[in-house]
């Protein structure tokens, strides 16, 4: 099954997706599609189910009804352990790394490389000069050169860097698709324009990346496409072109309704 | 990213550079936890040594690593545990649990006919005793990931089941040394180095030591433990099985806590069905001491290894400087606090 509007296959399609926390109903038949290459925002207000969506994608929910689809392929992620596997890296609000693990092994947490040969296979023995290696090439990768030391406690990092780690982490494994949840919310401009700097980037690789955000005006900066969520479903889909940042604000509170003829739900092109 | 910006970036690096001789400090400790317990212990060695030289003899040294190797090897168990930001209250009860088992199953059981075959082979007695260490652990680990209930709790109740069932199924006979096979004190037997006398069970505590020191730091299942210790929810979202680890965690601690087990009766020569109701402070003590978070993910085996030791050194240079007992138990609770202190302060650090 594909989206009925789409002739491209959705990297990520989520239809009908309903999930409740008790008598809290936070996604009420959600749909969603990312498309190849896209940066696809996602906005609404607080309660909408942004955050509800997308971890049914990263792994961290599990919908009580719904399909998910990745690449065409029906899904069900049971942990975020299955949604890794499957090649979808997200980046939690709260970053998800541990403070007193050092850069490198926060990286490759969950995953860590071992030796080869019977040291690794006999005494599990990890590979950290790999690791260490291989975690700089990435962060290098990503132009974060302000990490001096691989072998840092992520403790002693400041917001921004830990960002940097819990982006570079994601998009060192992330080989589908990589969410970023509300990354640059606790940032300064300094450091949210290096984030954003990160998610261009990511698209110029062709890494398709869903970026969920209150800051209008950086949605409008990076996004191709604005899904805007409203009381547990999709109100709109709407693109930077076709609707101003009021609208977009206005589609959010319900003041403003777009007909789905208006709407982008293909790719841009 | 932006040149722009490279003058007032440089200035606040600049600041951030300054750093007093105090936050160097709080650097420093914060990389090498353990080096505060270290600077504990060597002034207490220098401090004893110098009240009474016969401190420092071989004869005395060998004396002290005996005296620790109970609550050495116990705390090697209590670290992982802390680690996982859990406590376990129950240690002592399991110990004196698995004790009993092995000292009972070694002598009674051929007569008893309950395993006979333990009876004839004292090595299957010992690997029961273990494996009765390792179920107990189980139930702990079991009634904290499935009914996700506090540790602390979990293993209060279990202290008073274990020190009970220890009670009910073996009563309250101590097993005498007499009555015992060799096997079953084998690591009560020495070496000896010059004067200094080395007693198996510290020789198994150190290499435990050198193994779980291993573990922690070069496998995954290490790295694991001070994650979810650390941060429980970011574990579980980096795709760490959360539950597992806790599991695991309490089993190895029971597989610990059984081979104390043998180490004990190797070093007492009896076994008794009343645990020193200070060995489960004594362990904790240890691993506090030496410098690990009870708030979990962070600490050494090493530094417990040190601050089992300096339990020891502070009771044993009291002893031998002809100073009450009292003053022991006062210089542990000055310890235990700063280095709570120290803890807190060094999780403030900055980069």
């Amino acid at each position: 099954m594909t989206a009925p509007t789409a002739t491209v296959t959705p990297v990520i399609q989520g239809v009908n997706l309903v999930k409740t926390f008790g008598r809290v109903v936070a996604l009420n038949g959600a749909d969603l599609e990312l498309f190849p290459g896209e940066v696809l925002a996602v906005v609404g207000d607080n309660g909408a189910g942004k955050s509800s969506l997308i971890k049914c994608f990263s792994g961290a929910h599990t919908p009580d009804r719904g399909e998910m689809y990745l690449n065409g392929k029906k899904v069900e992620f049971k942990s975020t352990h299955e949604a890794r596997e499957g090649g979808v890296e997200t980046v939690f609000q709260t970053l998800a790394v541990a403070p007193a693990l050092d850069i490198a092994s926060n990286l490759y947490l969950g995953r860590e490389l071992r030796k080869a040969g019977f040291v690794g296979s006999v005494f599990r023995m990890l590979d950290k000069k790999a690791m260490r290696q291989e975690a700089s090439a990435h962060l290098k990768n990503l132009g974060i050169s302000t990490l001096q030391n691989i072998t840092q406690a992520v403790e002693t990092l400041s917001g921004g860097q830990r960002q940097a780690v819990a982006v570079a982490r994601a998009a060192a494994f992330g080989s589908e698709v990589i969410i970023l949840d509300e990354p640059t919310a606790a940032l300064g401009v300094n450091e949210s324009a290096r984030v954003l700097k990160m998610i261009q980037d990511l698209r110029e690789r062709g890494m398709p990346v869903i970026l969920i955000s209150h800051n209008m005006p950086q949605v409008f900066e990076v996004a191709n496409r604005i899904h805007v969520a409203r009381l547990g479903k999709r109100a709109a889909v709407v693109t930077p072109q076709s609707h101003s940042m009021n609208d977009v604000v206005a589609i959010m509170t319900g003041a403003m309704t777009v007909p789905v003829e208006e709407q982008q739900l293909t790719p841009v092109t | 990213m932006s040149s722009a910006s490279a003058g007032p970036a440089d200035l606040a690096d600049e600041f951030m550079e300054r750093r007093t001789t105090l936050q160097r400090i709080q650097g420093v400790l914060h990389k090498y936890p353990y080096l505060s317990p270290l600077i504990v212990l060597l002034v207490a060695v220098i401090i004893f040594y110098l009240l009474n030289s016969r401190f420092l003899l071989p004869q005395n040294l060998s004396f002290v690593t005996q005296q620790t190797v109970v609550v050495g090897t116990l705390a090697i168990a209590q670290t992982l545990i802390i680690l996982t930001a859990g406590i376990d209250l129950s240690i002592g009860a399991v110990m004196t649990f698995a004790q009993m088992t092995m000292a009972n199953l070694a002598v009674f059981a051929t007569a008893s006919n309950i395993l006979p075959v333990a009876g004839q082979n004292p090595y299957l007695a010992i690997t029961v005793g273990i494996l009765a260490g390792v179920a107990s652990g189980a139930l702990n680990g079991f009634l904290i990931v499935r009914f996700n209930l506090p540790p602390f709790i979990v293993t209060l109740g279990t202290l008073s089941i274990f020190t009970a069932l220890t009670l009910i199924f073996f009563k309250a006979r101590t097993i005498q040394n007499a009555e015992m096979p060799d096997q079953m004190k084998w690591l009560g037997n020495t070496f000896k180095i010059g004067d200094f006398q080395l007693l198996y069970g510290v020789i198994l505590m150190l290499v435990m030591y050198a193994i779980f020191g291993y573990i922690l730091r070069n496998t995954a299942w290490g790295l694991h433990i001070y994650a979810v210790g650390d941060d429980p929810n970011a574990a579980e979202l980096s795709g760490i099985s959360t539950k597992r680890v806790i599991f695991s965690v309490y089993v190895v601690a029971g597989l610990v806590i059984g081979i104390a087990a043998w180490v004990t009766i190797g070093r007492v020569g009896s076994a008794s069905p009343n645990p020193d109701p200070l060995l489960n402070l004594d362990t904790i003590t240890a691993v506090v001491i030496g410098g690990t978070s009870l708030f979990g993910g962070r600490g050494t085996l090493i530094g417990t290894l040190i601050g089992a030791l300096i339990i020891t050194v502070v009771q044993n240079g009291l002893s031998l400087a002809g100073l009450d007992q009292a003053y022991r138990v006062l210089a542990i609770g000055i310890l235990v606090i700063a280095a709570v202190a120290i803890d807190q302060w060094i999780r403030k650090v900055k980069a």
